[in-house]
């Protein structure tokens, strides 16, 4: 699973807040990238291990000591992004933890390389 | 014209301060008796609470679910069409309500509901109730003492997870199917837009046995996963994202169910240099075809959003394109001339503008839009962007994700062979569109595409009888066509010999 190096994930302060509120009630937590439609191309927050990783995923980095995933066709797609993991008001569907809170995890990007 | 905002004394839709869970025939208060604030993303304000449901409530609803299963299972499929004709006719006498409320729930314009979420979903349940009544099983005569008899059953309960882009169409997709073929449902709206089929419920549940139909409405975490990953449903279909598609795929596989699963798309609407050779209603068609990547503000899973024009084509095209989209900036949804209306909610507008954002950075020009609308008056609190149109190239994340809002990513190619490796070089393949004024290379093209639904010299239709489904990571599975009874059926067959002797040989 962790087959490249990692470009690293970083994180907003509001979205350590909130990986940290919800560990507090789920337990650890990890996190897996969305593609395709709907709540897609956003991230995923589990508890930990609740996603059965795959051969082909990898990991991009921790966030808060959380795991971050992507599936590794997207990854390919992605790698020439730095991302950064931040939260804002709203309510995803999908299985994701904080939608309760009435947030939602999302992904800002910088350019690390022209592609 | 303009609709009254709901709620308002003028208005025909006047929504309950709340909504319970719709289970055995009957509105149930959540077990844990809390409640959501839904919120209208035309002004961001909350219009009315929803139940917010727990493992207990899929549990109460599952229950009268395997009650009424038997039952229904063995209607007569006379009856079961009966129903479902009844049901596309109180939808029809309620249309302009439903729309309404589709409207305010949503964020998309009323010219749309009106036009199509509504009548498609009414037509949906007419179209399997016409299915139902043609279905029958097959025999096979073996040898002349041997037959083969094949039955198809329904397979019981089942559960359903709806997105928030046609919350109503989506829903009558995913229903009319799986009730025509005798199964029992428990579905769960999207958490966004749970408004019009609770609506919808009190108006058409008489109609239905108690337990056939079971809505319990809540929080993909809080509901949506006990739903999918009860031992109680023998299937499950979902309409959203790859990440939990592949989760529903891990519950499913607990339990050993089938999955249907719709995930989305990226996909490329292809516009041959010929759509240009004339200045006639045909060249007008096409720039339509283009400029309808933002329908429902590009919350569509088949939205055209990678436009690819021949390079011989393309600045005329593209100036053409440009001016044709700019005639729909978003305006009041409840307006009957507005064309694009508001994003769903906060967090997709937030997700829009990121991509615009790292369009941008990518170096991609922006032709058209390129922000946030700012809006007037009540509109001013909603979620609004402008049309984006963008050109760049097929490598550009703009290209390979999934936005989900009303941007299009432009580029060109050199040939048809060009083309077709742009338009296949994706992780998607639900939609393609192909434009030309040669039946020879529309045909070919479509053929070429990797993709389950090719529209040609068109866009963006949706009948029933005409299968929707995707390729690659799009999903598994064919929607909108009876072809779908087969996914929500079990086969029997029975081996029967009619040879009084022995077979002799044990």
């Amino acid at each position: 699973m962790e087959t490249a190096a990692p470009p690293g994930v970083e994180a907003t302060e509001a979205a350590i807040a909130m990986i940290r509120l919800l560990r507090e009630k789920h337990g650890e937590v990890m996190f897996h990238q969305s593609g395709g439609c709907c709540d897609g191309s956003s991230p995923m927050c589990y508890p930990k291990g609740e996603f059965r990783l795959g051969q082909r995923d990898v990991l991009l980095g921790h966030v808060d000591g959380a795991a971050f995933y992507m599936g590794g066709d997207q990854y390919e797609l992605w790698k020439h992004t730095r991302l950064t993991l931040d939260v804002v008001r709203g309510r995803g569907a999908g299985f994701s933890l904080e939608a309760p809170e009435g947030v939602r995890f999302l992904i800002r990007s910088d350019l690390c390389a022209t592609p | 014209m303009r609709y009254d905002r709901p709620n308002t004394p003028g208005s025909k839709l006047q929504y309950r301060t709340r909504y319970d869970n719709f289970i055995g025939g009957e509105f149930v208060k959540p077990v844990k008796g809390q409640y959501f604030e839904n919120v209208t993303p035309v002004t961001g304000r909350a219009f009315t609470e929803v139940a917010r449901s727990t493992a207990d409530d899929i549990e109460l609803a599952l229950n009268a679910a395997h009650a009424a299963k038997g039952r229904w299972g063995k209607t007569a499929p006379a009856e079961r069409s009966k129903i479902l004709n009844k049901i596309a006719d109180v939808m029809e006498q309620n249309i302009e309500l439903l729309a309404l409320s589709e409207s305010w729930d949503n964020g998309k314009p009323i010219r749309e509901t009106l036009a199509a979420d509504l009548p498609l979903a009414i037509d949906h349940f007419r179209y399997f109730a016409g299915c139902l009544r043609a279905e029958e099983g097959s025999l096979a005569e073996l040898d002349p003492n041997t037959v083969a008899y094949h039955f198809k059953e329904p397979l019981g309960v089942v559960g359903q997870i709806i997105p928030w882009n046609f919350p109503l169409l989506m829903a009558a997709w995913k229903l009319a199917p799986a009730l025509a073929a005798g199964n029992c449902v428990v579905l769960k709206p999207a958490e966004q837009t749970p408004a019009t089929i609770l609506l919808w419920a009190e108006l058409i549940g008489h109609l239905l046995p108690p337990g056939v139909l079971n809505i319990v409405n809540g929080f993909g975490i809080e509901a949506g996963k006990p739903l999918a990953q009860s031992p109680r449903i023998a299937k499950v279909a979902f309409t959203g994202e790859t990440t939990t598609g592949r989760l529903i795929m891990q519950y499913a596989s607990e339990n050993i169910i089938p999955v249907t699963l719709e995930l989305g798309g990226k996909s490329p609407n292809i516009f041959f240099a010929d759509v240009l050779a004339e200045d006639d209603d045909f060249r007008q068609k096409a720039l339509e075809g283009f400029a309808m990547f933002a329908l429902n503000q590009g919350e569509v899973c088949t939205c055209p959003s990678r436009a690819l024009v021949e390079k011989s084509i393309y600045n005329e095209f593209l100036d053409l394109a440009v001016a044709r989209t700019q005639a729909t900036f978003p305006g009041d949804p409840l307006d009957t001339d507005t064309r694009v209306g508001a994003q769903a909610s906060n967090d997709q507008l937030e997700k829009i503008l990121s991509y615009i954002d790292i369009g941008k950075k990518e170096g991609a020009k922006v032709r058209l839009g390129g922000a946030r609308a700012e809006m007037s008056g009540d509109l001013a609190g909603g979620y609004y962007v402008q049309p984006t149109i963008f050109e760049g190239h097929n490598k550009m994340r703009i290209f390979q994700e999934e936005i989900f809002g009303p941007v299009v990513s432009v580029t060109s190619f050199n040939d048809y062979d060009d083309a077709i490796a742009l338009a296949n070089d994706s992780l998607y393949g639900l939609g393609a569109g192909v434009w030309s004024r040669s039946v020879h290379k529309a045909y070919n093209a479509g053929r070429a595409l990797q993709a389950g639904r090719v529209w040609t010299n068109c866009y963006h239709l949706y009948p029933a009888h005409a299968a929707f489904g995707g390729y690659k990571q799009s999903g598994i599975g064919r929607e909108t066509h009876k072809m779908m009874l087969a996914h929500y059926q079990q086969t029997k067959n029975l081996l029967v010999s009619y040879d009084p002797k022995p077979m002799g040989f044990f």
